[in-house]
């Protein structure tokens, strides 16, 4: 397989009781690109990412991640390969300090999780790097806050930098400007695309403007099928495209930012 | 915020070293290994968020084996004592294994059901000795030496067990597993994704839990020289949940006040013989609709809002 790809799907198929949500998706997410999955709703966008992540197992089909292929591995172990995802609802320890949900991230490397016998104070260690790391977002100076108090927007920027903690190869980023007003959408993409500097990213995002502002590829689903893939410019003007997100295909390309912008 | 656990702990220590002076002390032993017992209930409800309805088949259980092995055998009583809690364990292997692959309520029929068949199990197993259990369970020396046959002296021995206990569990609490085990209960999925295998911890957690439940349960046997279908019924197991809400759920002290309370109410409350349930399921119910943090979880909460409040 060629090592410039990071993450490949082959005929990915998933059925729910006779529904086919996901059809025959051959993916290829390029390493170091950043590349969006869109579509309209119940296009089987999160479908894939669950799949890809292996919080589904798919009906038939192969995924390989760095050309290996990690179809039947449980999540956790997908996740120890590199394979980072986060949620579309955000995805903290509610009751955990800023500190303590970056550190449970940073904690896996020591090796002691399962020491019940040993104190918690051993975890000391971790928080010069769990502070650089918060310092790296933005969010120093609150690290003794529990996540609950963060608002939205800055749970979102939390739930990256755990992800960050781990150092993955790849991360997965499912909507994550949902719900979020202007300022966080700026300061969340500056987030992504300097995170993206040293890795891959493939994210599901509703939020037009920010897709067409940050990936490389595009990838668009309807109905559970690939309908189009390429740039934003080439994507956005694709018939097949304006017409699964407008219903017709006498829409012009700027109605559909408009509709989604 | 400060924490006061370990002075709270020592204080409750001391007044546990000094309460045979007024008070009855095979009442503290059956407070003691009944607080020991919820307290590794709450364990995996508090910490895990894992609802266990079949933590009797371990107290049971463990109690039989104690008994069995001291009274039949003639083994030492620490001997005993120990083999109860070491099959309690191996028991929590196996129900632990097939009971965290589910989760809510389903978790907690799968224990219950568990329990049952060792109920059964117990029924008609010779050498629980049915309806009438293992009775006049011998205390022999600890150690060799050390005289339990008084009451008195049985009780530190009793108190020792459950202070190392609360030690297991509160270090537990506070360890690099128990950070994970929070993690899980605050959003498994999150965990996942950060490479946490989940059911190894929550069964690890659940192995714990069903070993010191064990310990319990085998300690209890020697106090009361008796193991019987009492403590192997699902009743056993309500006691333990009642015990754990009414004093506070995943509170590090709550459930040896709930332990405290209930164990006092059935023994001081006996003369209203049947009523003493009917008074509980009332105390119950007002502990759910009025305290539902517990006994213990409401303190915290109102000492954390004037301390709050003392603050600028």
């Amino acid at each position: 397989m060629d090592q410039s790809t990071a993450i490949e799907t082959q005929s990915l198929v998933k059925d729910f009781k006779g529904f086919r949500a996901v059809d025959n998706v051959n993916l290829k997410v390029r390493r170091g690109s950043i590349h969006a999955l869109i579509g309209p709703n119940g296009a089987g966008k999160t479908t894939c990412f669950n799949l890809i992540t292996k919080f589904l197992q798919p009906t038939s089909g192969r995924i390989f991640l760095n050309g290996q292929d990690i179809t039947r591995l449980a999540p956790a172990s997908v996740a120890r390969l590199g394979l980072v995802r986060s949620f579309q609802i955000s995805a903290t320890f509610p009751h955990l300090t800023l500190l303590e949900n970056v550190r449970i991230a940073l904690q896996r490397q020591l090796g002691t999780s399962f020491h019940f016998w040993r104190s918690e104070t051993t975890l000391d260690q971790l928080n010069d790097r769990a502070m650089e790391i918060l310092q790296d977002v933005g969010l120093a100076g609150s690290e003794s806050l529990v996540a609950a108090e963060l608002p939205y927007g800055r749970k979102r920027v939390l739930e990256i930098a755990t992800t960050m903690a781990l150092g993955p190869e790849v991360m997965l980023l499912d909507e994550p400007m949902a719900g979020m007003g202007r300022e966080d959408i700026g300061r969340i993409s500056q987030l992504i695309r300097r995170v993206a500097k040293s890795r891959t990213v493939l994210m599901v995002e509703h939020n037009l403007s920010v897709v067409a502002d940050l990936s490389d590829t595009i990838t668009v689903l309807a109905r559970g099928r690939v309908i189009a893939e390429g740039p934003y410019a080439s994507v956005s003007q694709n018939p097949l495209v304006i017409e699964a997100y407008m219903g017709t295909t006498d829409a012009s390309s700027p109605a559909l930012r408009g509709a989604h912008g | 915020m400060k924490n006061y656990d370990m002075p709270i702990f020592a204080v409750l220590i001391a007044l546990l070293i000094l309460a045979p002076m007024a008070i009855y002390p095979v009442f503290l032993m059956k407070v003691l290994c009944f607080a020991l017992f919820a307290l590794a209930f709450n364990l995996l409800i508090g910490y895990v968020g894992l609802l266990s309805f079949g933590h009797a088949m371990f107290f049971g259980f463990s109690a039989y084996i104690s008994a069995y092995t001291v009274k039949v055998w003639g083994w030492p009583t620490e001997i005993g004592i120990i083999a109860g809690t070491a099959v309690a364990a191996l028991l929590g292997l196996v129900a632990g294994s097939l009971a965290i692959r589910r989760q809510g309520i389903y978790f907690a029929m799968v224990t219950l059901a568990l329990a049952q068949m060792v109920f059964f199990f117990c029924l008609q197993a010779p050498f629980t000795g049915g309806e009438d259990g293992i009775q006049a369970v011998p205390r022999r020396p600890l150690l060799g030496f050390i005289d339990i046959t008084s009451d008195l002296n049985f009780y530190y021995v009793v108190l020792a067990i459950f202070a190392a206990g609360f030690l297991i569990i509160y270090r537990a609490i506070h360890s690099p597993f128990g950070q994970v085990l929070k993690a899980i209960r605050e959003n498994e999925a999150r965990a996942i994704s950060l490479g946490y295998h989940v059911d190894q911890y929550k069964l690890l957690a659940f192995v714990l839990s069903a070993t010191l439940t064990g310990l319990a349960g085998s300690t209890k046997a020697i106090v009361f020289q008796l193991a019987s279908l009492t403590d192997v019924a699902w009743q056993m197991s309500g006691e333990a949940v009642l015990m754990t809400l009414v004093g506070g759920m995943g509170t590090v002290f709550g459930p040896i006040v709930g332990a405290a309370i209930i164990i006092t109410m059935q023994n001081y409350l006996a003369g209203f013989g049947e009523w003493v349930l009917v008074i509980q399921g009332v105390i119950f119910v007002i502990t759910v609709l009025l305290f539902r943090r517990g006994v213990v979880g409401e303190i915290a909460a109102l000492a954390t809002r004037l301390t709050r409040r003392s603050e600028p």
